[in-house]
């Protein structure tokens, strides 16, 4: 009896060992963009709930590595800190549409390894309060008439996440890709304002960053570009399908983390991710800042980027994007 | 009187102990932010936002803290400006010019009060009139559409030669040279790379303040190690303090280019920079030969210094009236306040008055508090001086490399800035002034863009550039600016004007 139990206590302690074989040591998440934005709020928000959670022994060092929409990030990942097991590095779309269209020199969507995403904003169209287009058969009769009189603002430059998902409801609704009038600005929150000056006649951009707008009454929110309808304030508007648009623009929030992460190490931090996304301090934190619920880890999310990159890639090429 | 009992609620907020020791923080970590180079308001606020969910901070905390370090470090990026010619931030690049020369001259005291009393004075008439005309203004801010900032950039442009120095022709090459280097990263209308050669770190661009290092203080150890006589700034000549005198003399400035920065502060997508520009130009303008611009004029050091923070009292209308971010800092506020769960937008004063109301009553809190800050500082900052140039220089320009390499993490831009130091190293030498090149990458970007969005939104009718009143406004100034100097020097040859009344 006695052997038995030193048996089941070298066990215990071998097999807690194998389970606890992987201890985070200086755990960093790169945000591969300046402060405030949304890859730096991704890194700041799951690095303080995973410390909270005491999923890791310590606080997280967080770091900014501004350049190219990530690109400067992603190279200095992959060329330099290729086996580091301590780093995750945010990531979204915005960095899936720039591999599908080859914007980070020679690098592709193989160099790294991708952790999964726990959280999505979901693409909008919006018109002005007092627009003469009160639904979005308003607009795409306006828009097919004269293609040129609707000129349509987003945040992100020409093939960018913004001017893509346009371009995609534009098609569905039949228009030319190439008559679309798209305006780039600086960032959504100049898009807005210039909406609201008169000097573009349609808004396309990501549901939290209108919300205040939506809530303040002064845009009227034409469709959601998401599988179904989203939280108050958009409860009321339809989404593209629903209204025989068969496209979405799923804004999903996730990471990567460095190619030659060992195995031990990679599974902890998905069971950490799993575990944060689980919490309710998460769905807290996507409440308030109008995220939806999106979980997509390991393999799956693997496979999931994969399809993702080649939609992409197609699209930027029919869309005449890229050649 | 519905504003005085809402102020007065504002109050309430402001002056609970913790908001109080907030506001303080606010401005002297600001102040601090300003006095270095390298380390600007916009990344200055990002590093201190993860602080304010750290601490749990309700939301009037935050952003009484967030935007005390906006403000305040308005007030400190003269300090370097001045004493060092080495811009403590975008928005002071312009005090070099008569900051400088009046430190050579040994007014380095009266450079730095009146730019604490410029601040001052602008910084507290700014909160007036947001809180006064804030939404008014707001509504009259988002008719400035693509047409409207490009006539601006042009009047920003025309006023060029204020810049000059001696020779217009150098000015003018040296405005392309940054008009080149703002056409470098990708190009947003297209999506192509310009002049990056392939390198991924130039995809975004020139940064302003890698560039502003580069070319005052990297080229300033430069000259200092190539020159073996003492430094020409000297610390115990002249009064320390300004006199009564020089603050009346330059209190006609102050006003005006309080006024000029609030109204460009207003405008979402100008800022501070601009308005100091302008501002200094303007006054250039309107002084004319009166007024000893470039050789150590206090106005010179008044005006952008009042501008610049108004302007950042203006930036705050589009943010707490309808939710939108006029410049990169206030957008970094908007992405604090919604995590911290309100959502700024044309409801904020009726859903959120703590929030609003507390910050404006903060804002006076504030700026009373950063005069009084500053005002001992001068002392202690001319005292600095008698600190040899030779360690002095070096040392702020370490800040500056490791303020930099802190923000973007990105080694490139260390390398960048050792090469435009070189090239403004080379510069000197040859006698070119390096303000314009700031100016020409500062204004030529914004100038593109917005030619066109306005083109791509008029479907390529130039008519478009002339179609609003403002633009229209803003055009004839531009007109005037640039043609009205050489016309009044005809007239006062002949005798025909006196130089009493412009």
């Amino acid at each position: 009896m006695k052997k038995h139990w030193l048996m089941l206590a070298l066990g215990a302690v071998l097999g807690g060992s194998s389970l606890a074989a992987f201890t985070p040591k200086a755990p960093e998440c790169i945000a591969p963009a300046g402060a405030g934005g949304g890859w730096d709020l991704t890194c700041r928000s799951v690095a303080q709930l995973m410390f909270d959670l005491k999923i890791v022994p310590q606080p997280f060092k967080v770091t900014n590595v501004t350049g190219a929409g990530g690109g400067v990030a992603y190279a200095n990942v992959v060329t330099q800190r290729g086996d580091d097991a301590n780093l995750l590095v945010a990531a979204s779309p915005a960095t899936t549409v720039r591999l599908a269209q080859g914007q980070f020199s020679q690098f592709t969507e193989r160099d790294v390894r991708w952790l999964g995403a726990i959280a999505a904003d979901y693409g909008v169209v919006a018109v002005k309060a007092d627009a003469p287009y009160k639904t979005m058969a308003d607009l795409v009769a306006a828009w097919k008439a004269d293609p040129s009189k609707i000129a349509v603002g987003g945040g992100s430059a020409v093939g960018g996440q913004d001017h893509m998902k346009v371009l995609l409801l534009g098609r569905a609704a039949g228009i030319q890709p190439r008559a679309i009038k798209y305006v780039p600005f600086d960032g959504g929150g100049q898009a807005i304002t210039s909406l609201l000056g008169g000097f573009i006649q349609v808004f396309a951009g990501d549901a939290s960053e209108l919300r205040g707008q939506v809530e303040g009454g002064t845009v009227r929110v034409l469709a959601v570009m998401a599988p179904r309808r989203l939280a108050a304030p958009y409860a009321g508007v339809p989404t593209a399908k629903e209204l025989g648009y068969n496209v979405d623009w799923v804004v999903w929030r996730g990471f990567y983390v460095p190619k030659n992460m060992p195995e031990e190490a990679y599974n902890f931090w998905l069971n950490a991710l799993r575990r944060v996304a689980r919490s309710p301090e998460w769905a807290k934190f996507r409440e308030q800042n109008s995220l939806g619920e999106f979980v997509s880890l390991g393999a799956e999310f693997q496979v999931f980027i994969d399809r993702q990159v080649s939609q992409f890639r197609n699209l930027s090429k029919e869309l005449g994007i890229i050649k | 009187m519905d504003i005085l009992q809402a102020l007065a609620n504002g109050f309430g907020v402001a002056f609970q102990p913790v908001n109080l020791l907030l506001v303080f923080v606010g401005c002297l970590v600001g102040t601090l932010i300003g006095v270095l180079p390298g380390i600007g308001p916009i990344s200055g606020v990002a590093l201190l936002v993860p602080l304010t969910f750290a601490l749990k901070l309700p939301p009037e905390s935050a952003i009484i803290l967030l935007a005390g370090i906006y403000y305040g470090a308005m007030y400190g990026g003269s300090t370097t400006s001045i004493l060092l010619n080495i811009p403590g931030e975008t928005s002071s690049v312009v005090t070099t010019l008569d900051g400088n020369q009046m430190a050579r001259q040994g007014r380095a005291g009266a450079a730095l009060a009146i730019s604490a009393w410029g601040s001052f004075i602008a910084g507290t008439l700014s909160v007036l009139a947001l809180m006064l005309l804030g939404p008014l203004l707001a509504q009259w801010a988002i008719r400035f559409g693509p047409a409207e900032y490009f006539a601006l950039m042009i009047f920003g442009f025309s006023t060029l030669s204020a810049l000059a120095g001696k020779n217009m022709a150098k000015a003018l090459l040296a405005t392309l040279f940054g008009l080149l280097l703002s056409t470098v990263g990708q190009d947003p209308q297209s999506g192509m790379s310009r002049f990056t050669f392939g390198l991924l770190q130039l995809e975004d661009g020139m940064d302003f303040l890698v560039v502003a290092i580069g070319l005052f203080a990297v080229s300033e150890v430069l000259m200092i190690l190539e020159d073996k006589a003492p430094p020409a700034v000297q610390a115990t000549v002249g009064r320390v303090y300004l006199s009564l005198k020089e603050f009346v003399f330059s209190l006609g400035s102050i006003l005006r280019s309080s006024v000029l920065g609030f109204i460009i502060g207003v405008l979402p997508g100008a800022g501070a920079s601009i308005a100091s520009f302008v501002a200094y130009t303007v006054e250039k303008r309107l002084l004319g030969s009166r007024a000893r611009f470039g050789q150590g004029d206090i106005r010179g050091v008044a005006a952008p210094e009042s501008a610049n923070n108004a302007a950042a009292g203006g930036a705050m209308i589009p943010l707490l009236t309808l939710g939108l971010p006029g410049s990169g800092t206030t957008a970094i506020m908007l992405g604090a306040l919604v995590s911290l769960g309100v959502t700024p937008g044309p409801q904020m004063f009726q859903q959120h008055p703590n929030v609003v109301w507390g910050l404006i009553a903060s804002m006076y809190v504030g700026n009373a508090m950063l005069l009084l800050l500053n005002l001992p500082l001068v002392g202690l900052f001319v005292r600095l001086l008698a600190v040899p140039s030779w360690f002095l220089v070096p040392a702020v320009l370490a800040v500056s490399f490791i303020g930099v390499y802190a923000v973007n993490n990105n080694p490139f831009d260390l390398l960048l800035m050792t090469v435009f130091g070189l090239l403004g190293y080379l510069m000197r030498k040859l006698d070119f002034p390096l303000a314009p090149v700031l100016l020409g990458l500062v204004l030529g970007y914004l100038m593109e863009v917005n030619l066109r969005r306005a083109l791509a939104i008029s479907n390529g009718d130039v008519g478009f550039l002339f179609s609003s009143p403002i633009a229209v406004a803003l055009w004839v100034l531009a007109a005037l600016s640039l043609f009205a100097p050489s016309l009044l020097s005809r007239f006062v040859r002949r005798g025909a004007l006196g130089d009493d009344e412009i």
